[in-house]
């Protein structure tokens, strides 16, 4: 299973190169679902992200404190900053084109940040400079969203249960540690990049960006923990290219 | 005097000096209090007289006495700043730095710098204002309203009560406000340096003023770069009040509205659920 974050291109030259595709049009949809980029140029890059080394182990979450939630998990949650899955593969990497691809709007659909059960979900939200995200409190109690920007401003405010969702947008490229003060367990990160070719790795470790036109890319991954690895990938008309990555893991 | 009155001169006018390169970006930076114009130049000597030892020369908060005290010196390189009357993520007024400077931090080892003129504030403004491109490139943000007071009476700080409950104030200041509530152990800066929240029973002014205004804006604004966030969004401005009204009948002061709470008190207490984690408090 592949988990993209990236959202089609608002406006891309569907209609134009709708005639040519319509025979790819079934592969595609089956591919990448109904709404994915359908031109019939446009080349993938996908792969497979993976650790050496040994990560630190994921803890059981104590919620105790926080009753509410505690009910909400009949198993303890676990750290997230970490995931891993069989054969070394490694989740929740943000991979996306740093360099070749076209800048393009920000996509006018909200992202969607929830705490819920004193989680945040998506432990990594991905977004585009000036796109909007929505920050919603499903739960009964109080949290305080604090993302801790620097290049960005840092602001910190409190959503009580039931509180309207909180809007937000950020006008530079930035990975901002998210965490709540009140659930000092409550970590996330809000990747806020310049291009809408993103991608997170899913526990399998497996990624793929998709809808690129033929050229050289520069595709970067970051991990919250193990840093950040580049790599030039040349994408072929209608073919797909690979990028794995291999982080050396840190035990703390 | 001849430096003083050419740095008056070239903070004034610098964009006309842009040949001189440094003096011309910290001319973009100057402060305004009231009638006086704050001078970058004059700003730098006070500067390294007065504040070098623990803001550092690079006004990062790591001067040499930065080590040995906690809470941390403020970094000025960072631009986030904790007393302000703009919204949570802009940047404070000049008056705000101003005020700041002057006032001093209580719990702090930043000291009140009253004693030196108001000029010389000014100046100092104007230069911590050179440490973050920030200053440059947005403005400050636009101070929120704060409403006319309502007179306390026992049913608003009761209603101010209930919002102490549900906004969970308790989960940091403690049911009883001090400053103990079961999350106070872990909080912890921008920084990740340990923090504490207010303890209201110290009695102590607040660290951004002590007037009932002053608290209105700590919660409404939230002190940017620690755990205190800002109610602006979830509070409406007359909760507000009865929230500061409630708040202080917490501090052992003989203040206005604990006059009314303790003559209220002790007919009614028996109504009141008790604050905090309590099943079913209200």
């Amino acid at each position: 299973m592949i988990y993209l974050t990236h959202t089609p291109k608002n406006g891309v030259p569907m209609q134009t190169k709708l005639v040519s595709s319509l025979a790819l049009l079934a592969v595609a949809t089956s591919a990448i679902g109904a709404l994915g980029r359908p031109a019939a140029t446009a080349g993938t890059i996908s792969g497979h992200v993976t650790y050496t080394g040994t990560p630190p182990k994921m803890r059981p979450i104590d919620m105790a404190k926080e009753p509410s939630c505690a009910k909400q998990h009949s198993t303890p949650v676990m750290t997230e900053s970490v995931v891993t899955g069989p054969a070394n593969a490694l989740g929740n990497v943000v991979v996306y084109i740093s360099a070749g691809a076209q800048s393009s709007a920000p996509p006018k659909e909200a992202v969607r940040y929830d705490q819920k059960g004193c989680e945040y979900i998506p432990h990594v939200a991905v977004l585009q400079v000036g796109q909007p995200m929505g920050i919603y409190n499903d739960d009964q109690t109080s949290h305080n969203i604090h993302p801790l920007a620097k290049v960005n401003p840092e602001w910190n405010k409190s959503q009580p249960p039931g509180s309207p969702p909180i809007k937000a947008t950020y006008d530079k490229p930035e990975f901002i540690a998210v965490k709540c003060n009140v659930h000092p367990w409550m970590h996330g990160t809000f990747a806020v990049l310049t291009t809408d070719h993103h991608a997170l790795s899913a526990q399998d470790g497996t990624f793929s960006l998709e809808g690129l036109p033929p050229g050289k890319y520069t595709v970067t991954a970051w991990h919250e923990r193990f840093g950040t690895q580049t790599q030039e990938v040349t994408v072929g008309g209608g073919k797909a290219a690979t990028a794995d990555f291999v982080f050396k893991a840190l035990p703390y | 005097m001849n430096r003083i009155l050419l740095g008056a001169w070239a903070a004034g006018f610098g964009l006309l000096l842009s040949g001189v390169g440094v003096r011309a970006t910290q001319a973009q930076t100057v402060a305004h209090v009231g009638n006086l114009t704050g001078n970058v130049a004059a700003g730098k000597q006070d500067y390294r007289r007065y504040c070098v030892g623990c803001h550092g020369p690079g006004g990062d908060g790591l001067g040499e006495n930065a080590l040995w005290i906690d809470p941390k010196p403020r970094d000025f390189t960072a631009a986030v700043f904790k007393c302000r009357s703009t919204p949570t993520g802009t940047l404070p007024t000049d008056e705000d730095l101003y005020h700041s400077v002057s006032r001093g931090f209580v719990t702090t080892n930043m000291p009140a710098w009253d004693p030196l003129t108001r000029q010389t504030r000014v100046d100092l403004v104007a230069y911590i204002k050179t440490f973050s491109p920030k200053w440059r490139t947005e403005g400050p943000g636009n101070p929120i309203t704060v409403p006319a007071e309502p007179p306390a009476t026992a049913e608003n700080i009761l209603h101010g009560r209930q919002l102490f409950q549900k906004l969970e104030c308790w989960k940091c200041h403690g049911s009883a406000g001090h400053g103990d509530g079961p999350s106070a152990s872990t909080l912890t800066d921008s920084k990740d340096n340990p923090i504490r929240p207010y303890n209201f029973a110290s009695g102590s002014r607040f660290k951004c003023g002590e007037t009932n205004q002053d608290l209105y804006r700590i919660f409404m604004t939230g002190l940017d770069g620690t755990p205190m966030p800002s109610f602006a969004d979830v509070v409406r401005p007359a909760d507000a009040w009865d929230l500061v009204h409630f708040l202080r009948t917490m501090q052992p002061l003989p203040t206005r509205e604990a006059a009314i709470w303790h003559a209220w008190l002790p007919a009614h207490a028996g109504q009141l659920k008790p604050l905090g984690p309590a099943e079913g408090a209200q």
